[in-house]
């Protein structure tokens, strides 16, 4: 066998070795982020200034994208159920759509760029500028100082991002639907009201972000904590973060609507 | 080496690689207690590692750092960090907390470890910040001040909790003549007020010998010389005195191994 076969077996070997490495290194880091027991007075007050950083500070970009996803979706659905003189359909057919797959989705891909770019640029540069390791020093633990506090923050945010993106995204609906085409807003909002069901539409929206909030945020953190402390390093792992959450929330939104939507 | 200190950090045979490299090879020291002790070597030989390995941070591939008799890789992660509380490093970019004013950055450890009433930490962090000349900037940002201000306040919060031991990792680096003055001053004092046990890891070498008492000259990945630094300077050493008298021809050679120069001019780089 030629040595160059034989190169490019070990090279596959090295890439199946790191990547289950990564994902062993991933796994402690979450597991150690959950277990450590929090400090209930210090870690509240973490995890309140994390809330308003991941959470409050993204309020904007997903508020906006969700009102015009709301009245892009009315008018492309009014412009073809006005055809089969179902318009009154209009407000299920954009609630169903918004809380069943883009309210969550949309909002985890913003998320994804917004939030958890910001906290792999953060921590890694945490990490380039001796922060961790000073942390470290002191006796202070950074999975539970720095990690926990910004996970839990991404886990509690993003449910409720989702729920307010599909909520505003409505109101968008029935501006262009009511306001602007004309359909009647009593039936706008009584057909909404009877289609959609709490278990299976707003529980399982919550579901679904509940599991992309965990994933998102553990890549963002994973990127941020292993990053090589230098520009190019941060600005890989910045890339990765987005790219890997966006293909995972992709993935398991399929995933996750076939074993909820698929019978 | 004649010290009639008990050492509080004792290195026994350290072994150390990263990769293919090795860093250290069975290199032995010994830190006594409420010294100035300093531990300098060209750039790049792995100065800021073998603090890393001091305090914990890194694993060495064999041999034994014993803190106070207790070895440090031995120890479990709750044992590891009550020695941290006892020890402390001032990072060479000063590693300020860059999202807390130079107050909480002081007070940090305090509030995290003491206990204390804020009242008294307020008191204590005031009197580590005049100890440093900086109480003036307590309420300001770590990026409003001049990298030399940034070291001195890191240098308070290394000393807020009163650590048995402070390890300085290059601290004059890219510093002007009068910060320079002022963190040499300030070590040298330190240590004598809280009868500290200092580390310096530094390639300054004027500086490092005016205020150390005990030098280890690092090359080659081990010791090549330690004694004091008046010992030092008259040592009959090539390599210690090419590092002393800053030659740039010597043992230690200027160009780094490679091919030959005018085959590469020739032929390229290969």
């Amino acid at each position: 066998m030629s040595v160059i076969v034989i190169d490019k077996i070990a090279n596959v070997g090295r890439w199946a070795i790191d990547n289950v490495m990564g994902m062993g290194r991933a796994g402690i880091m979450l597991y150690s982020a959950i277990v450590r027991l929090p400090r209930f007075k210090k870690g509240t007050a973490l995890l309140v200034k994390q809330l308003y950083v991941v959470g409050v500070q993204s309020m904007v970009i997903i508020l906006v994208s969700g009102l015009f996803i709301g009245m892009v979706l009315a008018l492309q659905g009014y412009t073809i159920l006005v055809g089969y003189g179902a318009e009154q359909s209009l407000g299920p057919m954009v609630a169903l759509s918004l809380l069943r797959e883009l309210g969550p989705v949309v909002t985890a891909l913003l998320f994804a760029g917004r939030a958890g770019s910001a906290l792999t640029a953060e921590i890694g540069l945490m990490k380039s500028t001796e922060q961790l390791s000073s942390l470290e020093m002191m006796a202070i633990d950074p999975l539970r100082q720095i990690i926990a506090p910004r996970f839990w923050a991404g886990v509690i945010s993003l449910p409720l991002l989702a729920l307010m993106f599909s909520t505003i995204g409505i109101y968008g609906a029935h501006i262009v639907g009511v306001d602007w085409k004309g359909i009647d807003s009593g039936s706008f909002w009584s057909i909404l009201q009877a289609s959609v069901e709490w278990r299976s539409d707003i529980v399982n929206c919550l579901i679904k972000s509940v599991v992309f909030a965990v994933v998102v945020t553990w890549i963002a953190l994973y990127r941020g904590y292993h990053v090589i402390p230098n520009p190019e390093g941060i600005s890989k792992a910045t890339t990765q973060t987005v790219v890997q959450s966006s293909l995972a929330i992709l993935a398991l939104d399929f995933l996750m609507t076939t074993m909820m939507f698929g019978q | 080496m004649t010290q009639t200190q008990k050492p509080l950090i004792e290195i026994r045979n350290l072994g150390f690689s990263r990769g293919q490299r090795v860093i250290y090879n069975d290199v032995s020291l010994s830190i006594p207690k409420g010294k100035v002790t300093a531990i300098m070597g060209p750039s790049g030989i792995g100065k800021t590692t073998l603090l890393k390995l001091m305090g914990g941070q890194l694993t060495p591939d064999s041999g034994q750092v014993l803190f106070d008799g207790l070895d440090i890789h031995r120890c479990s992660r709750s044992e590891l960090f009550s020695i941290r509380k006892r020890m402390s490093m001032l990072f060479q970019s000063g590693a300020l907390f860059t999202d807390m004013n130079v107050f909480d950055n002081v007070a940090f450890a305090l509030r995290e470890h003491s206990g204390l009433s804020e009242s008294i930490i307020e008191r204590i962090v005031l009197m580590k910040l005049e100890a440093v000349g900086l109480r003036g900037v307590a309420k300001q940002m770590p990026t409003e001040l001049s990298g030399g201000m940034q070291r001195r306040a890191a240098l308070a919060r290394a000393i807020a909790l009163e650590p048995e031991m402070v390890m300085y990792d290059e601290p004059f680096a890219g510093q002007d003549p009068i910060s320079m003055g002022v963190l040499v001053k300030l070590i040298r004092e330190l240590s004598d007020a809280l009868n500290l046990t200092s580390v310096v890891v530094s390639h300054d070498v004027q500086e490092v010998l005016s205020i150390a008492d005990y030098v280890y000259v690092m090359a080659d990945k081990t010791i090549i010389a330690h004694g004091t630094p008046e010992a030092l300077r008259h040592a009959d050493i090539a390599q210690l005195k090419q590092f002393i008298e800053g030659a740039p021809d010597g043992p230690v050679p200027f160009h780094y191994p490679a091919a030959d120069y005018q085959e590469e001019l020739l032929h390229g780089l290969k």
